[in-house]
């Protein structure tokens, strides 16, 4: 009984899986053409991007200061606060920066696109569009869902800029860490694949976070319940995805 | 023959919706598809545009079955077609004259001047030139539906589907929709397909109708045919008697007994 229920649970799971490949196959085949329709792609980098700054730049100068504070107290137990700056970087850009970033922005943007879409279909605006022959995947899903995974590495940059500057403020202007000391060590020890490694973690993120919240609202029963339930799978399902992403990317990255 | 439905069976998750239906919609007139709520009147027309295809049956639109249409020849057969949506479907992010110009800019590569002219005939012709610069969220129910009617005709359909015009209109309104569905059809020529359940609206208006009930065409002829017709049903239907072939009572166990257990609960 429990093993048939359990089969059920792993069955529906797989179906799931498969019905988002399958929607995101249909929107990489609608991207291309939507890329020459440079208005709607920029409206909704600046619906996804723009409106998120306010609270992506909050959250990275508090970030990078709890960085900053609880980085220094533990440096200075091994007398190393001079690495402070190295440790905040790498912590930002490689772990801290691509994941807060994503999980504000499945808050924030996913929501929106989330309802949004939901609502379009909820009032018919969806099958208008496919009455008038206009495809509402090209139309509606692919520039959505494109201005989310173009956002979200401009995000995720932006974090790591005010994170370390939060960090700086706190290691060096509060604690008294050398400010040449700070930058120079960071300077030294980080490279480019550590930026790297945090600029395609923010885009798989970016891919997974917009897919989730465009798919779960084309998809929404069409009622205000629907609308509701549809919004709160988005943010459920892109946290828990995000985190599991960011275990196999980070595994992934040390063994390669 | 513009649209025509021979034999068409349609279920859903096992109930059946239609069963066996025949419904002949003919050029230049106005062809009215009346019914009680819930028998399916929206599924016809999803059933007409190929939002879904029937189980059995044929269901051809310009000559061609829409069953066995690809997605492009699908939509070539609906830039022929103009709907009108029961809510309007005006897209909610752009004002009344975007709204107007979206289907154009959508198939077409007018200049600007051009489309101006254009949208601005359109929402003439529905009275709301003056609206262009208004958000959908600005308009009254009335003036939504006469939008989207706008939206409707501005690439210039062959036919036009209207999805209840008449519910939730004041008499203005209403009075303003049924003057507008009758000079689409007879300045225009546009063939009409009216769906509703406004009899006495309807009657005045169409060419020929159509009775839905049970999943099935239960009457079919002029407004005054189907006035005139001795079924039990349809005269339920075109009078508005509670009682009737459709019953009133939604099916239920019996009142009393019902009532008694639980009074011993």
């Amino acid at each position: 009984m429990s093993n048939g229920s359990a089969n059920g649970i792993v069955f529906e799971g797989v179906r799931r899986l498969g019905a988002v490949m399958i929607f995101l196959a249909q929107l990489l085949a609608q991207c291309l053409p939507s890329l020459g329709r440079p208005r709607l792609l920029v409206h909704q980098i600046y619906n996804a991007g723009a409106r998120s700054l306010i609270i992506i730049m909050l959250s990275g100068l508090f970030v990078g200061m709890v960085l900053g504070l609880q980085g220094f107290e533990l440096l200075q137990r091994f007398g190393s606060e001079e690495a402070l700056g190295t440790a905040a970087a790498l912590g930002l850009l490689k772990e801290l920066a691509p994941v807060v970033t994503a999980l504000l922005f499945a808050g924030r943007a996913g929501t929106a696109l989330t309802s949004e879409i939901g609502l379009m279909r909820a009032t018919d605006q969806l099958t208008a569009m496919e009455i008038m022959a206009v495809d509402p995947l090209r139309y509606v899903a692919a520039p959505r869902f494109l201005g989310g995974v173009i956002a979200m590495p401009l995000l995720a940059g932006i974090f790591s800029v005010i994170g370390l500057y939060g960090a700086q403020l706190i290691g060096v202007v509060l604690m008294g860490v050398d400010r040449g000391v700070f930058w120079s060590q960071m300077q030294d020890s980080v490279g480019l694949r550590d930026v790297m490694e945090g600029v395609v973690k923010s885009l798989v993120f970016g891919v997974a976070c917009s897919l989730i919240a465009v798919h779960e609202g084309y998809h929404s029963e069409p009622t205000a319940a629907g609308v509701g339930l549809a919004t709160t799978r988005t943010v459920v399902a892109s946290s828990v995805i995000v985190l599991l992403l960011d275990y196999v990317l980070t595994a992934a990255f040390l063994k390669g | 023959m513009v649209i025509d439905v021979r034999d068409a069976y349609y279920a859903v998750g096992g109930r059946p919706i239609f069963s066996g239906i025949d419904l002949q919609v003919r050029r230049g007139r106005i062809t009215a598809v009346m019914g009680p709520s819930g028998t399916g009147k929206t599924t016809l027309l999803r059933l007409i545009t190929a939002q879904i295809t029937a189980d059995r049956g044929q269901v051809t639109a310009f000559g061609r079955d829409v069953a066995t249409l690809s997605s492009a020849e699908v939509y070539a057969v609906r830039r022929r077609l103009g709907m009108l949506f029961q809510n309007g479907a005006l897209l909610t992010d752009m004002d009344v004259f975007e709204n107007v110009a979206f289907p154009v800019r959508e198939h077409t590569d007018l200049p600007e001047p051009l489309i101006r002219r254009l949208v601005l005939t359109k929402l003439q012709a529905v009275g709301l030139r003056g609206a262009a610069d208004l958000m959908p969220g600005e308009l009254s129910g009335g003036m939504a539906r006469r939008v989207a009617l706008a939206r409707a005709i501005v690439m210039d359909p062959e036919v036009l589907i209207y999805d209840e015009p008449f519910v939730g209109l004041d008499p203005i309104s209403l009075g303003v929709i049924q003057r507008l569905i009758k000079h689409m059809n007879s300045a225009l020529g546009i063939t009409s397909i009216v769906v509703s359940h406004d009899v006495q609206e309807l009657a005045s208006i169409a060419d020929d109708s159509y009775l839905l009930a049970g999943g099935r065409i239960a009457a079919s002829g002029t407004p005054a045919e189907l006035r005139a017709s001795d079924s039990a049903a349809v005269r339920q239907f075109m009078t508005g008697a509670a009682e009737g072939p459709v019953a009133f009572h939604y099916p239920a166990p019996d009142y009393d007994t019902q009532l008694l257990a639980a009074d011993e609960q």
